[in-house]
């Protein structure tokens, strides 16, 4: 699971059906061995990750395992994960909520009726409406400290967003999910934020699931921070769910002048983001992927003729099970310089 | 006389400059890493040493390259710089009107663009090592070409082989398979070259506007076939410097000019340094964490995810 988001996961299946929730454990370079040890080497990290965090919620004795997604390749990941791993002599029940990049109402009711003989639909409407404010909230949260978090303390923030997600879970009804998400907003606020007007800004764009997983991304907004950068990232839950289809839309109108139809995934809303941030005037931008991802492959074409237009410098990583940190953080470190010396000239 | 130290440790050769206040070289050395860069730059910094006379002072260090951490430890460094910066602070020391710095190093190969002497873009090889000066010295070990001669057997063809250059071990398969199918020596050198060239421009040039004048150094510009299809191909002359190899090491040494007031003296030779690999065994993720010794003291910790380790 990407990020932070098992919680509201977590939270959203535990209140719906009656099942057992197995926390997968976090990522670490253990689950990119095992993913990596059993998936096509050519397929995208994505793959990798969840196929890895897979076997190890299995190894915890999980039997049910739901996938989600869509938009590319990810749309068939599900049944050949599925394969993958009954291959390897695991006995379980894949669920895919999201077949051929679609998601519907009567297919997701017969999922959990599937699942759980009990599940109400009633009690499903209610904690989903609970469970997208959640998203909706953690995901404000974290636009706010990612502004801010190159300035101030990240541990008090870090410690304050991990205190509001322990009370977030137990939540029985949005009024008081709101009121936690009140109390721990003006907390967070609070911490002192020792940032000039003119700080350098960087924008974030890029494949998803490596944007979301920070390490996937090696931790790429960490290292960001450490030399006070502001980061402007776009790609979030919320976004993926509720805003996505709005704002791909409102990327082809307002792109014209580089593309004319929808690329696959995010790719063509991805373009949109890198001429907003130009206009923007942001001192640069991010573009990351995992490796042989093939819509961003194609708007990193896109992208380059954006900030050629704007002069705008432009960096792009590729991550792979098996990219070496230091070359990262060498490129960061000249990224960083170099639009140092861009402002002082 | 005041001077500075830089020094460039590559994945293949390790270069250092000594340089006075008008970033004018007095001396200069290249060696080969081979593997161990505290050995290397021991021995560099003997060479640089008895190059020099007697009345100097180092007022400033600086490092760069990939072993520049390590190395910035060693020698404690005023600065530890990535080699994009360093590259270009050198080569705009020599030629201000620079607008395209073309870089071809041991294990990498970059492009740094430039724009009223500030660098506005830059791009660097990322999975694969195709088109680098590892795999030319690799491959001309395999043909029994030294690897200095290499570019004077390209200059002897006027047809060269193609060679499909997308990936290293695609292009050693195809090389030998032409070896193999009786094309003359020079052909297929000359045909490398020019695989090196294009495979370069493709990939790590891919989008960036070339613009003269256009610098090309590092340590395969030595390589005058490579210099001979950049030129063909890009249709223009790039410049290559005599020290087109040191230009990493001379612009950190510009670079830590004026930083400190303090004196250095350079006697590394005795001293002792070690780095231990351990894996932490705090969580699953078993970060390698590198503990660098000097004198049996432990000078430094890299590597950990999180403060578990330091503080157990």
């Amino acid at each position: 699971m990407m990020g932070k988001y098992n919680i509201p996961v977590k939270y959203l299946l535990s209140k719906i059906t009656h099942c057992i929730i197995i926390e997968p454990e976090k990522i670490t370079s253990k689950t990119i061995e095992l993913g990596n040890k059993y998936s096509p080497s050519f397929v995208c990290t994505p793959f990798k990750y969840t196929l890895g965090t897979m076997i190890e919620s299995l190894d915890k004795g999980a039997n049910v395992i739901i996938q989600a997604g869509g938009g590319c390749r990810y749309g068939y990941y599900a049944e050949l994960q599925e394969q993958i791993l009954k291959d390897l002599g695991y006995d379980f029940k894949l669920y895919n909520l999201v077949t051929a990049s679609n998601l519907n109402v009567k297919k997701l009711y017969n999922i959990f009726k599937k699942i759980d003989k009990k599940f109400s639909v009633i009690k499903a409407i209610y904690y989903l409406y609970i469970t997208k404010n959640m998203i909706r909230y953690m995901d404000k949260i974290d636009d706010y400290v990612r502004l801010n978090i190159g300035f101030s303390d990240k541990k008090s923030y870090k410690k304050l967003m991990d205190e509001m997600l322990d009370k977030f879970i137990k939540v029985k009804n949005p009024i008081s999910l709101y009121a936690i998400y009140k109390k721990y907003n003006k907390k967070i606020k609070k911490v002192k934020v020792n940032k000039p007007k003119d700080c350098i800004k960087v924008g974030v764009i890029g494949e998803l699931y490596t944007i979301m997983e920070p390490f996937a991304n090696y931790f790429l907004e960490e290292e960001l921070a450490k030399y006070n950068i502001e980061i402007k990232r776009f790609t979030n839950i919320n976004y993926l769910l509720f805003t996505n289809k709005k704002v791909s839309k409102k990327a082809l109108l307002n792109t014209k002048e580089f593309q004319k139809y929808k690329m696959g995934a995010d790719a063509s809303s991805n373009v949109y983001f890198a001429k907003y941030l130009c206009l923007k005037n942001y001192d640069g931008i991010i573009h990351i992927k995992s490796s042989f991802c093939t819509p961003e492959i194609s708007s990193m074409v896109l992208i380059n003729k954006v900030c050629e237009k704007y002069n705008k410098p432009v960096i792009y990583f590729s991550f792979d099970s098996s990219t070496s940190e230091v070359g990262i953080k060498t490129r960061l470190e000249a990224f960083y310089d170099m639009i140092e010396m861009r402002r002082n000239r | 006389m005041k001077c500075y130290l830089g020094v460039d440790i590559g994945s293949i050769s390790t270069k250092g400059v000594i340089i006075d206040d008008d970033n004018n070289i007095l001396a200069s050395s290249y060696i080969p890493t081979e593997g161990s860069p505290v050995t290397a730059v021991k021995k560099l910094i003997k060479i640089l040493k008895d190059k020099m006379d007697d009345k100097y002072i180092i007022k400033g260090i600086g490092t760069t390259g990939s072993a520049r951490k390590l190395i910035g430890l060693l020698l404690d460094a005023t600065i530890v710089k990535n080699e994009i910066m360093a590259h270009a602070i050198g080569t705009l020391s020599l030629y201000p009107d620079t607008k395209t710095i073309l870089e071809i190093g041991g294990q990498d190969s970059k492009i740094i663009l430039i724009q009223n002497g500030i660098i506005t873009d830059y791009a660097m090889n990322t999975l694969c090592a195709a088109g680098t000066g590892s795999f030319l010295s690799s491959q001309a070990k395999r043909l029994g070409v030294d690897i200095k001669e290499f570019g004077k057997y390209a200059l002897k063809s006027d047809n060269p082989v193609k060679i499909a250059a997308r990936c290293t071990v695609f292009a050693e398969s195809d090389l030998i398979h032409k070896a193999q199918a009786g094309y003359k020596k020079e052909d297929i050198i000359s045909g490398l070259c020019k695989s090196i060239v294009l495979n370069y421009l493709n990939n790590v040039g891919k989008g960036k506007k070339i613009k003269e004048p256009i610098v090309f150094q590092g340590g395969v510009s030595k390589n005058e076939g490579v210099v001979k299809y950049f030129n063909e191909v890009l249709n223009t002359n790039v410049i290559v410097d005599d020290n087109s190899h040191l230009m990493g090491a001379l612009g950190i040494a510009i670079l830590s000019k004026g930083k400190t007031d303090k004196t250095y003296d350079l006697n590394i030779e005795d001293v002792s340094f070690q780095t231990k690999a351990r894996e932490c065994k705090g969580c699953s993720n078993n970060c390698e964490i590198l503990r660098i010794y000097k004198d049996d003291k432990l000078i430094d910790n890299w590597g950990n995810r999180c403060d578990k380790y330091i503080k157990n």
